[in-house]
């Protein structure tokens, strides 16, 4: 059996950013996709809710002064050229 | 004034110098060693060479005509008679060597696998990435070639035997065949060299072997003469003679025909040379020495590190108007404020910009000169040092000249006025290790040497007055005035970023001061309390009795309302209520509690606090000024001392301290005796030895403690030290302890002292003694003194805590220039979010929670608390 990644308690909420939601986010920020934080295609929770390259990725992390955070991932391949 | 200039950089490349470059843009060729002949006239085609520019005032340069600080130097060239590697290039050189074919030039990859790799490098190009990353692959491919897919040359390892010489298949590779080697790798290569990372439009692979040296011009290595006349040469230039001289034998040997041996000794003699003209550190080769044996200071060095050109005069400038000295305290002035010499003062100006609104005034000011007479009842007057015209002319003002430079003063002129009373100036003390190093103050000008300062404000600084010196500078625009007095003043730093709470705030006596005059029920008649309030500028009405606490209220704003515990409690709210250790203010009165470091000390300051949060920095600020000058006064006015006598403690409690430590002794044996015999029970994951060691480290500690308890239960608050202690202003009660009980275990490294001789740590005690005595246990108290192996075993101790502040100093220090090197380029947006220059997010909300630490209390948003108790109360 297979564990869930997802489920672990140091695993805080991703789930993949709509097209519209990427434009909303894109525009409230006044940035482009590459200005994000990134993680890979190959990162284990990316594999877990099946991000695909260029997708972004939304996290909801519970914070100890703020309640709640959100922030966002671009998934990228990993090449180095 | 600063001339502009006549060209702007649009762009900068980096790339190598060809051969034909380097001639091309060489004044002359440098042909001998000699820089002068026996009349001092500079030898034509030596390393002096006038073509190569001026140095000497007067003189024009023979390349370019132009004078001293115009001629900017001219490059001259020496012709190598054999080529050498240049070491700042090795690894590269390296780099190629290993990945292309000796044979044939061609990179070791199939074809097809080039087509690829072109593909990928436009790909590097476009994403932005590290192409010296992509490079590295590349290299890392060839690796595995063992034929060159081209010519079929079998491929043989390459070395580098560091740091020039190279190997291919063990066999040594002279200069001249790695330059055969890397011109054949360029005619083959072409545009593929920017697979390898090299950019064929500005750099060749073989002009990284030395043909031609470039002689830099004399205005970069001036010669200094004496005052006896002696010509002293740079350092640069000692070491060119020593390449010509070197170069001139190379040449006359081959030739004359010389035996090879010799040749190739005169050949790495002189590679030598050029490695140390380029890096006198290279390791593996000895520097080049001076003939006093110092080493030489050569190109690398001029560049490198703490004195180099980059952070020495690039990244760091000196700068005018600025001044340093010995920092003392003044109570009397405003935290606000800084005292300035009057001597410093006249030589520090501001510039004033004359308008036809003004002019009137600024003749009068250019009038009295530079030195003017002080007026009836004061010490100082500011003068004018120097008018600069509207023609950018500087006219320094005498007492000659002041009437006549006043009278033709014109509208446009700037007048460099002396400091005066008022004038924002920039007050820091090195380290400045965060922004309250660095603070905007009011200038005031006060007679005698040194800067004067208030004493709230040691704390941000972290200043003392053991001899400390701080710097000063004055502002010279009024954009960086206004700019200073709405971000900088000390007013706007109260509260620090740090932790959310005061960094300034009273200190030592201050606390003292206020801790005796609120602490109990103490009354004072109208003429005392008259002496105190008056130190504070009150001017209200005064009672004929009033109490400390009636007296400190006046202080306090009228709408203040808090409730806190004080420093003085140590247990529950229930208790301290009883013994006046919990502060109760209602309506700007203060009810219940003595003022101690909770209240209005530096760190803790719950009063500064809530002032500065509530009416703002203006109101902390007169608080602050007002509650030091307070302290002042009450300390003067009750009166306060301590001696070694403050530590006296009756022979019983003398009695019970021995009996204690004579316990512990006796618990230590019998922990020996039973680890002797193994009965001791071990604790889980640890060895037997260190279960006893953790035991009597135990004991150790009780046993000091009890000490310290039996001391202060004879030291009451009617005791000076003591009320230092408990109120926070100097001193702990462990410092009474250890001076009134005992002073207890010494550590080193966190264990007792174990180290010195085999099996003991003094040739006192038996081997294999582990008892209290025998391994650095102190009985006796700092009051009565220490016998000499406690002594031993103190200065042990002491010794290592020094040690550790030196090695946590420097190497936080270096931390710290890492962290803001790697942070210079993040910032807050207005949008909340923190991001790089290049606009790349590094957070979406600034600290998750968007908050200022500064204006947050203590690290958080709000203090339910006080709110509740703000809300319920009213």
């Amino acid at each position: 059996m297979k564990f869930d990644i997802l489920k672990h308690t140091l695993v805080p909420h991703h789930e993949i950013l709509s097209g519209e939601d990427v434009e909303k986010l894109l525009k409230t920020y006044k940035i482009k996709k590459e200005d994000l934080p990134q993680m890979l295609v190959t990162d284990p929770v990316a594999k877990a809710i099946g991000a695909k390259d260029g997708d972004i990725v939304k996290i909801v992390r519970k914070s100890p002064t703020a309640g709640t955070s959100i922030s966002y991932r671009l998934v990228v391949k990993k090449e180095i050229i | 004034m600063i001339t502009k200039s006549k060209k702007i950089i649009d762009k900068i490349a980096f790339g190598l110098l060809s051969p034909e470059k380097i001639r091309k843009m060489s004044a002359t060729r440098i042909i001998t060693p000699d820089t002068y002949d026996e009349d001092g006239f500079p030898i034509e085609m030596g390393l002096m060479d006038p073509r190569l520019g001026v140095i000497e005032p007067g003189l024009r340069c023979k390349t370019c005509g132009q004078k001293v600080k115009e001629c900017p130097g001219h490059f001259g060239h020496i012709e190598l008679a054999m080529p050498v590697i240049h070491v700042g290039f090795a690894k590269t050189i390296y780099n190629v060597l290993k990945a292309t074919c000796r044979g044939c030039g061609k990179l070791l990859l199939p074809e097809e696998e080039i087509i690829k790799l072109r593909e990928d490098y436009k790909k590097v190009v476009k994403r932005g990435n590290s192409t010296a990353a992509f490079a590295k692959e590349v290299i890392k491919k060839t690796s595995k070639v063992t034929k060159c897919p081209y010519c079929g040359r079998e491929v043989l390892p390459v070395e580098l035997d560091k740091p020039t010489t190279y190997r291919e298949g063990g066999r040594k590779l002279t200069p001249a065949e790695v330059r055969e080697w890397l011109e054949k790798v360029s005619d083959a290569l072409g545009d593929d060299l920017r697979l390898l990372d090299i950019n064929p439009e500005v750099a060749h692979p073989e002009w990284m072997v030395l043909t031609v040296l470039p002689v830099p011009p004399v205005t970069t290595r001036p010669s200094i003469t004496l005052e006896t006349g002696e010509r002293s040469e740079d350092d640069l230039t000692h070491k060119l003679v020593d390449i010509i001289r070197i170069n001139q034998r190379l040449q006359e040997n081959r030739d004359a025909g010389a035996p090879q041996l010799i040749v190739e000794d005169l050949w790495e003699l002189l590679q030598y040379h050029v490695t140390t003209y380029f890096d006198n550190q290279t390791s593996g080769i000895p520097p080049a020495r001076h003939r006093s044996g110092r080493a030489l200071k050569t190109l690398a060095q001029r560049l490198k590190g703490k004195e180099g050109r980059f952070r020495s005069n690039l990244s760091g400038k000196r700068v005018n108007f600025s001044a340093r000295t010995v920092i003392s305290p003044d109570p009397n002035i405003s935290i606000n404020e800084v005292g300035i010499p009057i001597a410093i003062a006249k030589e520090l100006t501001v510039p004033i910009k004359v308008t036809p609104y003004n002019i009137e005034e600024m003749k009068e000011l250019v009038k009295r000169g530079p030195e003017p007479e002080p007026l009836e009842g004061t010490i100082y007057l500011p003068g004018v040092n120097y008018v600069i015209r509207p023609d950018g002319r500087r006219i320094r003002v005498t007492s000659e000249n002041a009437e006549t430079v006043a009278e033709r003063l014109e509208v446009g002129s700037i007048i460099e006025r002396q400091l005066d009373d008022g004038d924002i100036v920039l007050f820091n003390r090195q380290p400045s290790l965060h922004r309250m190093s660095m603070m905007a103050h009011k200038a005031k000008i006060l007679p005698y040497k040194t800067f004067r300062l208030n004493l709230a404000v040691c704390p941000p600084y972290n200043a003392d007055f053991d001899g400390d010196e701080m710097n000063l500078h004055v502002l010279q625009s009024e954009e960086a005035r206004a700019e200073a007095e709405i971000l900088m003043k000390v007013q706007e730093h109260i509260l620090s970023p740090r932790f959310g709470g005061a960094i300034i705030g009273a200190i030592h006596d201050h606390i003292t001061g206020c801790f005796l005059l609120t602490y109990g029920n103490k009354v004072f008649s109208k003429e005392e309390a008259l002496y105190i309030l008056s130190a504070t500028g009150y001017t209200g009405k005064i009672k004929e009795k009033m109490t400390g606490k009636e007296i400190f209220s006046k202080i306090l704003p009228e709408d203040l309302n808090l409730e806190y515990k004080a420093k003085l409690c140590n247990s529950t709210e229930e208790e301290c209520r009883k013994n006046d250790a919990y502060v109760v203010i209602k309506n700007g009165k203060l009810l219940e509690g003595a003022i101690d470091e909770a209240s209005i000390g530096a760190f803790k300051g719950k009063i500064i606090e809530y002032i500065m949060r509530k009416d703002g920095s203006k109101a902390a600020r007169k608080f602050i000024d007002k509650v030091t000058k307070l302290g002042i006064a009450s300390i003067t006015l009750i009166g306060f001392t301590t001696g070694i006598d403050d530590e006296d403690i009756p022979e019983e409690a003398q009695m019970q301290i021995k009996g204690v430590l004579e316990n512990a002794k006796k618990k230590i044996q019998d922990l020996i005796r039973a680890y002797r015999e193994g009965e001791l029970e071990q604790i889980p994951g640890r060895s037997l030895e260190e279960t006893l060691e953790m035991e009597i480290m135990r004991v150790t500690g009780k046993a000091r403690d009890q000490t310290g308890e039996i001391a202060s239960r004879h030291l009451g608050l009617d005791n000076s030290a003591v009320i230092m202690a408990r109120s926070g202003a100097r001193g702990s009660m462990l410092n009474l302890s250890q001076m009134a009980g005992a002073v207890g275990q010494q550590a080193v490294r966190g264990e007792r002292i174990h180290r010195g001789y085999h099996g003991r740590t003094l040739p006192h005690f038996k081997k294999g003694d582990l008892g209290a005595e025998a391994k650095g246990f102190v009985s006796s108290s700092y009051k009565s003194g220490l016998t000499p192996t406690e002594y031993f075993f103190h200065s042990m101790g002491g010794r290592e805590g020094l040690v550790d502040t030196a090695v946590r100093t420097s190497r936080s220090g270096y931390m710290q220039r890492r962290l803001i090197n790697a942070l210079e380029n993040v910032r807050l947006e207005e949008d909340g979010s923190v991001r790089e220059t290049t606009g790349k997010v590094v957070q979406f909300h600034y600290g998750e929670d968007g908050i200022d630490p500064t204006k947050s209390i203590r690290g958080k948003a709000v203090d339910p608390e006080l709110i509740l108790k703000e809300v319920t109360n009213e």
